[in-house]
């Protein structure tokens, strides 16, 4: 059973046990427009929630994501570095970013679930 | 209370872009569209495979009238020697001898008056300027109520020649007077993309209608300012106040083709002595084009380093599409401006290995 939550910074996590799949939302992906270029961070990284952990980069303008929760990065989507537009094709599926092992599952309850986050993206 | 300074000027094709879902964005003080919904990368593509229509009116239009050999005293540009039905390039110079601007200038069969396009961001600046300078000698008349489209690509030539039958015969910097869907029309077969293509010229009433006629061609899509600034970095071509701005001369910007063969001989442009000692013992520093090695694009800004000490910067840098790569242009010492120096590119604190490279990224292909 998975769930996935949602950040004010338009990443998405989904939580299996302790395993969390990053990307981002589709409604990032569509504000950013074609992706051209990706940068993951390094399995056996440690990352802090809120922290920088990777880069995405559209034709127009490169951005940071964000990591949504604390942990250990466990993996990242390599195909993204050949096939950057999977970001746009299937942002919430096959254009995942990376893999953390959740530090404290306390900081994934805290974030929004997807309909506070429909709420959240529909004033922007 | 709030004194609102910032009311976004529109061309007359706003209400089209919004019906054809752009995206609008402030540029030079005009609500411009930035991409419609294929997006950039398929607009890009879709450019130098077809046709683009580019709205380019908030581009500063203007007849110049009088002693127009006058325009010499603040250009580059050999203007008394060109001939009639041509278009040429030219930088409008300050005193110093920096770039205040780039602009066309083009003179019409039959017609005393030059007809000029200077840059949007720029355009009351450098017409208050012009006629500063040369004062009563000349009358400068702009139309800014104008419109201004550009069709670019390998097909643009095909499709208007059916809204203007006889243009594809025209070469490339090549203008005239003519019809456009029966609109009177100055088009010359010039653009900012790299690709064949032309500049047309319109009554600001006309412009809404001649636009939805050229998009009805099939093999037509609009296009907005993304495209035309990844198509035009793969061109190797300049964007005033990114690549060169009044903090740069033309030597340094790498654009001495653009002093006349005359002009060198006879100077008579500011700081021309200064400017053509340049010329000929080099500058400190040089615009060139920088190939990234990987895939991570350098944006405008990024620090150029070698042997460990920042050698310049990236004026313009970004994705490529038809390149299918990064691709940029900066200013480096000039040390290091030869093509194939290899230097780095400092991306996220990074050091990123790069080439100087010859432009444009993408060969060109003008109708000649």
């Amino acid at each position: 059973m998975s769930e996935t939550r949602y950040t004010d910074q338009h990443e998405w996590v989904r939580l299996d046990g302790n395993s969390a799949t990053v990307g981002i939302t589709r409604f990032a992906a569509e504000q950013l427009g074609d992706v051209v270029y990706v940068e993951l961070p390094p399995a056996g990284k440690a990352v802090k929630a809120g922290a920088e952990a990777a880069v995405v980069e559209s034709v127009k303008a490169a951005s940071e994501v964000y990591a949504p929760v604390g942990g250990e990065v466990t993996g990242a989507n390599d195909v993204l570095t050949t096939e950057p537009s999977k970001v746009n094709d299937d942002p919430e599926g096959e254009g995942w970013f990376f893999k953390l092992k959740l530090a404290d599952t306390g900081e994934f309850a805290k974030l929004m679930d997807a309909a506070a986050y429909a709420a959240f993206t529909k004033d922007h | 209370m709030t004194v609102t300074t910032d009311i976004l000027r529109r061309t007359p094709l706003h209400a089209l872009h919004v019906e054809l879902g752009a995206k609008l964005v402030p540029f030079a003080g005009y609500e411009m569209p930035v991409q419609y919904p294929a997006g950039v990368l398929k607009e890009h593509l879709h450019t130098r495979a077809k046709a683009g229509l580019f709205d380019v009116s908030h581009m500063g239009q203007a007849f110049l009238a009088g002693d127009t050999a006058a325009l010499e005293r603040l250009t580059t540009a050999d203007v008394i020697g060109l001939k009639e039905g041509m278009q040429r390039y030219g930088l409008l110079l300050t005193d110093a001898g920096t770039i205040k601007d780039d602009f066309m200038f083009s003179r019409l069969a039959g017609e005393a008056d030059l007809y000029l396009v200077v840059n949007a961001g720029t355009k009351e600046g450098d017409f208050e300027y012009i006629t500063e300078k040369l004062g009563s000698a000349i009358t400068l008349t702009s139309r800014f109520d104008r419109a201004l489209l550009a069709l670019q690509g390998p097909a643009a030539s095909a499709v208007l020649e059916r809204l203007s039958p006889g243009i594809s015969a025209l070469t490339f910097m090549k203008v005239v007077r003519t019809t456009v869907a029966g609109a009177p029309a100055i088009i010359s077969r010039t653009g900012y993309t790299g690709e064949d293509g032309f500049e047309i010229s319109i009554e600001g009433a006309d412009a809404d209608r001649v636009a939805r006629a050229l998009l009805a061609e099939e093999e037509v899509l609009p296009i907005g300012l993304g495209a035309r600034d990844s198509l035009r970095l793969e061109a190797g071509l300049c964007l005033y106040g990114h690549d060169m701005d009044e903090s740069t001369d033309p030597v340094e910007a790498s654009l001495v083709w653009a002093i006349g063969k005359r002009r060198k001989l006879e100077k008579g442009f500011p700081s021309a002595d200064a400017i053509m000692a340049k010329v000929a013992n080099g500058t400190a520093k040089k615009r060139v084009g920088i190939k990234p090695e990987g895939r991570a694009p350098a944006r405008e800004g990024t620090e150029i380093m070698a042997g460990g000490r920042i050698i310049g910067r990236v004026t313009s840098g970004g994705f490529g599409p038809s390149a299918n790569g990064p691709v940029a242009m900066g200013y480096v010492e000039s040390a290091f401006a030869a093509d194939g120096t290899k230097i780095e590119l400092m991306v996220r604190g990074q050091a990123l290995p790069a080439t100087v490279a010859p432009m444009p990224f993408v060969p060109h292909n003008y109708k000649r």
